[in-house]
């Protein structure tokens, strides 16, 4: 069989039969911008930001790279003054769309200062967009050079009360540019079911159930939709406004709680976890989270923590040093050893535990103490 | 598990048995319901109706504790309808014709008799999983928690062999292991009878070749205790001390009254802990460790892969890494047991770990590798048993079904069944520091079915007494759907009414997991 090629931006390429235009530029790392594409699910070509130009016998036309599907000897161009003009367009009105309050989002012609009073009063908040500086929608803008509420479009910003009832998520659905990712993120990356679209056209809105809030639908909070929320809609509640990209480290690691050992990205910020996201494409999670995986981390940086050993004198634990712990367990070990045998001592040993944590116990026991009492909670 | 999480998308019917996989397991529950989304067929069979019964082409209610009844239901159709797969069994397998003869009397009838399953139900799912290409069998604690644990587990193995699914894509039979690490810790050596990558203590040869490695001399070749007979043990007077890391036995042991009297009993307990638990007020020595964000080494996942665990965030002033701890009492009893960081340990671990020898930290740093992978250039194993098994024929068990240990009666009318909820981890030691999941899930509760509350006269929030002949606890009544008549549930997660105060202690001769999922109890309102 002959090899599929396409050519982008004057390169040929060859692809699978199957694999739509935007799947073949992201593989061959060409940028199009996209903001309603979710990686896995059924397109929806939302935002139309994705178009591309594609050269026919009788001239130009512009499609959506997302679920355009690639054909043998297809020419495409992916940034022409004409894609250009209309992403611009199609910017511009998401901007107006709601509430984009950040300076991207300002009148063309107003002050900074006029333009911040006014944002404050619009938003009841005392902030800015909490994801300022870490949205794809403000980044396309600033990339395109797009103002909102230019002239001639311009409409009362859309002010909906943020949704308050949980513990997890921020949901500000007068930023919303319903690209539709959270709802695929929700019923077809983790089948979870809770949001939908609500009323198309142009009283469309994302609702949770039947219109109620998340708390009290079949959410289970794992937070892939704030993964995939391209702007300031769903927001990470913990740690709000802080940890932004520039501020913080990432670590990537394996989830402590069950055994799927999912891998995660830890944001750190001053030697806290801020937040922590799913690794895009890394087996076995591919991206995905669960509600304790992605929000149980408060117990790393907890006061609660032990910090000094601790020994019971006169039936009270009283704070002691290294020293004088670890010489009183190596001495009663050993005079537990020797008189009354090796096996009447046990090594309890953790299934939460790293590989060397788990090794080294076990040697400890069967090397040292010389039995092979040893075991772990997994049985209960 | 015998395959991948990834595989389970591409299998053609999935058997999931005693696994609340949603609330437990809830990223791989992503790629089943993902196989449903795209026509695959989910079977559930279960005690509760679990979440994943909403997505399932049919779920099969069996009474708890009757397992091996209905697996060997399932055989019994599809030997008679002549669907098993006879070329694997020639090729693959040995000792067919014995269970054969045993499941020859597990007639739909009869076993519908035992389970409470419909016959026709029987019927329809031995055809639909002997003639699905690919079919994989997940299980959980439902299926090992009971007094015939093991027999369950060989049980549905036999099923598996039975029909072909195993060593090929999508299909297996795939225990979802609790805990991120329990597959490293089996795998490292923490079990009684065996060293790292499950090789004997009573092995001569292995002993041998770990003294060496050790640099020591008479090491035990008697098979060790597990826990629950330390603890039976220390009851008795006749165990001294133990040393408990990370663990907190004092919350998720079965029969807790008993297991508290018996840590207590104890002339010497240390517990190495991050925080304060029920257990660490037991002790007499605490030693603080470090956790999972301060530490860099490796997990071992379900699907056997080895996977990189970086430290993120600095530890508190004054706790240690785990393995360091343990390290210093050993050189403070004279044995030589040093290392310069956790990769050093990870070296040795390889060193005489024959399934993980191909696994370096370098290797893995981007994505992890499944054991065994034997040398560096091995890709590792994704897939077992794909040419043979690990003793060269797979060897068919033949099993009948046996009464759980404990019946219900007139004073303890109602079979108890514990588990997991999806907002918290075992003894919440770790979950409840964050607020959210205890706004979810803020407390202990009693899952009954609306029949059950009526007869009771009670409601969801209604306070209840619930006592086993082993311990009494008080918590909320949750009228649910999941729930059938005659069975509750409760999660054993919250120390205050700790569900392992009713639980039975009784083990498994083999594998010696208590029974945690059958236990007879009573309920009454709370005065
Ligand atoms: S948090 Fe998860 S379950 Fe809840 S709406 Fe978002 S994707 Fe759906
Ligand atoms: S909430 Fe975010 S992800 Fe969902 S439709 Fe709106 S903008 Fe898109
Ligand atoms: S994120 Fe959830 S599913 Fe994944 S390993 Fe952690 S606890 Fe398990
Ligand atoms: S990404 Fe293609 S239409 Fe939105």
């Amino acid at each position: 069989m002959d090899q599929n090629t396409i050519t982008i931006n004057g390169h040929a390429y060859n692809f699978d039969p199957g694999q739509t235009i935007l799947e073949i530029a992201q593989q061959n790392n060409i940028d199009i911008p996209n903001l309603c594409h979710l990686k896995g699910t059924r397109a929806t070509g939302a935002c139309r930001i994705c178009i591309v130009e594609i050269e026919e016998s009788w001239g130009k036309k512009l499609v959506s790279s997302c679920s355009a599907p690639a054909k043998n000897g297809m020419v495409v161009h992916t940034e022409s003054p004409e894609i250009v003009k209309y992403r611009k367009i199609y910017i511009g009105l998401m901007l107006d769309s709601g509430n984009h309050n950040c300076d991207i989002g300002s009148a063309a012609d107003e002050s900074w200062t006029d333009f911040q009073i006014a944002a404050m009063e619009n938003d009841q908040k005392e902030e800015l967009c909490p994801v300022w500086g870490d949205c794809e929608l403000q980044a396309l803008a600033y990339r395109y050079q797009v103002k909102g509420r230019v002239s001639g479009r311009h409409r009362e910003p859309l002010v909906l009360p943020v949704e308050d009832d949980n513990s997890f998520i921020y949901r500000d659905m007068s930023r919303c540019i319903l690209c539709g990712r959270c709802v695929a993120a929700c019923n077809e990356v983790q089948v979870n079911q809770a949001i939908d679209f609500g009323f198309r056209g142009t009283n469309g809105k994302i609702i949770a159930g039947t219109g109620t809030t998340l708390r009290n639908s079949s959410c289970v909070f794992c937070g892939e939709c704030v993964q995939v929320c391209p702007v300031g809609a769903l927001v990470e509640k913990k740690n709000l406004g802080k940890g932004r990209p520039w501020e913080t480290e990432t670590i990537r690691t394996t989830c402590p709680y069950c055994g799927v050992g999912c891998q995660q990205l830890l944001h750190i910020q001053d030697n806290t976890i801020m937040k922590i996201t799913g690794v895009e494409d890394a087996e076995p999670n591919l991206g995905r989270l669960c509600v304790k995986g992605r929000y149980g981390f408060d117990f790393v940086g907890s006061q609660d923590r032990l910090t000094t050993p601790l020994i019971k004198k006169e039936g009270k634990q009283v704070p002691a040093s290294w020293d004088e712990a670890l010489d009183l367990v190596a001495k009663k070990f050993v005079e537990i050893r020797d008189q009354h045998g090796a096996d009447t001592m046990g090594v309890l040993t953790s299934a939460r535990t790293s590989n060397e944590d788990n090794y080294i116990a076990q040697k400890f026991t069967r090397a040292v103490l010389k039995t092979n009492n040893i075991d772990h909670c997994a049985r209960l | 598990m015998t395959n991948t999480i990834a595989d389970l998308e591409t299998s053609d019917l999935i058997l999931v048995t005693g696994s609340n996989t949603t609330e437990n397991h809830p990223v791989l529950s992503t790629f089943m319901k993902r196989a449903a989304l795209k026509g695959k067929k989910i079977y559930v069979v279960d005690p509760r109706r679990i979440k994943l019964v909403d997505l399932a082409e049919k779920w099969l209610r069996p009474n708890p504790g009757t397992d091996i009844a209905w697996i060997n239901g399932l055989m019994h159709v599809i030997i008679k309808e002549d669907l098993h797969d006879k070329a694997f069994i020639e090729a693959r397998t040995e000792n067919f014709d014995a269970v054969k003869d045993v499941v020859a009397s597990y007639t739909p009838e009869h076993v519908a008799d035992i389970t409470g399953i419909a016959a026709e139900d029987i019927i329809a799912l031995a055809r639909a999983f002997a003639k699905a290409p690919a079919a994989a069998i997940c299980y959980c604690m439902g299926i090992t928690q009971h007094t015939c644990g093991t027999d369950n587990v060989k049980s549905l193995a036999n099923l598996s062999m039975l029909c072909g699914h195993l060593g090929k894509p999508g299909g297996g039979v795939n225990p979802l292991r609790g805990q991120n690490n329990v597959q490293g810790a089996c795998d490292m050596g923490g079990l009684p009878n065996v060293f790292p990558a499950y090789q004997a203590v009573t092995s001569d040869q292995a002993r041998q070749s770990y003294e060496k490695a050790w640099n020591v001399t008479d090491m035990s070749a008697k098979p060790g205790l597990p826990v629950t007979e330390m603890i039976e043990k220390a009851h008795a007077g006749e165990f001294k001390s133990m040393y408990v890391i990370g663990e907190n036995p004092m919350v998720t042991d079965p029969d807790l009254n008993h297991a508290k009297k018996a840590l207590a009993n104890l002339e010497f307990l240390v517990v190495q802990d991050i925080f304060e638990t029920e257990t660490t007020a037991m002790a007499d020595v605490v030693l603080p460790s470090f956790c999972w964000a301060e530490k860099d080494g490796t997990f071992s996942n379900t699907e056997r892969r080895v996977q990189r665990v970086r430290k993120a965030v600095n530890a508190p002033e004054g706790v240690r890494p785990d393995w360091d701890i343990i390290c210093d009492i050993a050189r403070r009893m004279g044995y030589d047991m040093q290392y310069e960081n956790s990769h050093e340990v990870y070296k040795e671990i390889c060193s005489v770990t024959p399934s993980y020898r191909g696994i370096t930290w370098e290797r893995i740093d981007n994505i992890g590798i499944h054991w065994p992978c034997p040398d560096e250039s091995h890709p590792g194993t994704p897939i077992l048993h794909t040419t043979q098994f690990t003793r060269g024929k797979g060897l068919f068990h033949a099993i009948e079904h046996q009464s759980p240990a404990e019946q219900v009666s007139d004073d303890y009318p109602f079979v108890l069944t514990t588990g997991r909820v999806l907002y918290h981890y075992h003894s919440r030691t770790m979950t409840k520091r964050t607020e959210g999941l205890n706004q979810m899930s803020p407390e202990c509760f009693v899952e009954i079915s609306k029949t059950d509350a009526k007869k009771l006269g009670l409601n969801t929030g209604a306070l209840v007494n619930v006592s086993s002949r082993r311990g009494k606890i008080s918590a909320k009544l949750q009228v649910s759907h999941k729930a059938v008549e005659g069975t509750v549930f409760i999660p054993f997660h919250f120390a205050r009414a700790a569900a392992n105060k009713l639980t039975n202690a009784k083990l498994d001769p083999t594998a010696k997991i208590p029974e945690l999922k059958v236990c007879a109890i009573n309920i009454e309102p709370a005065a």
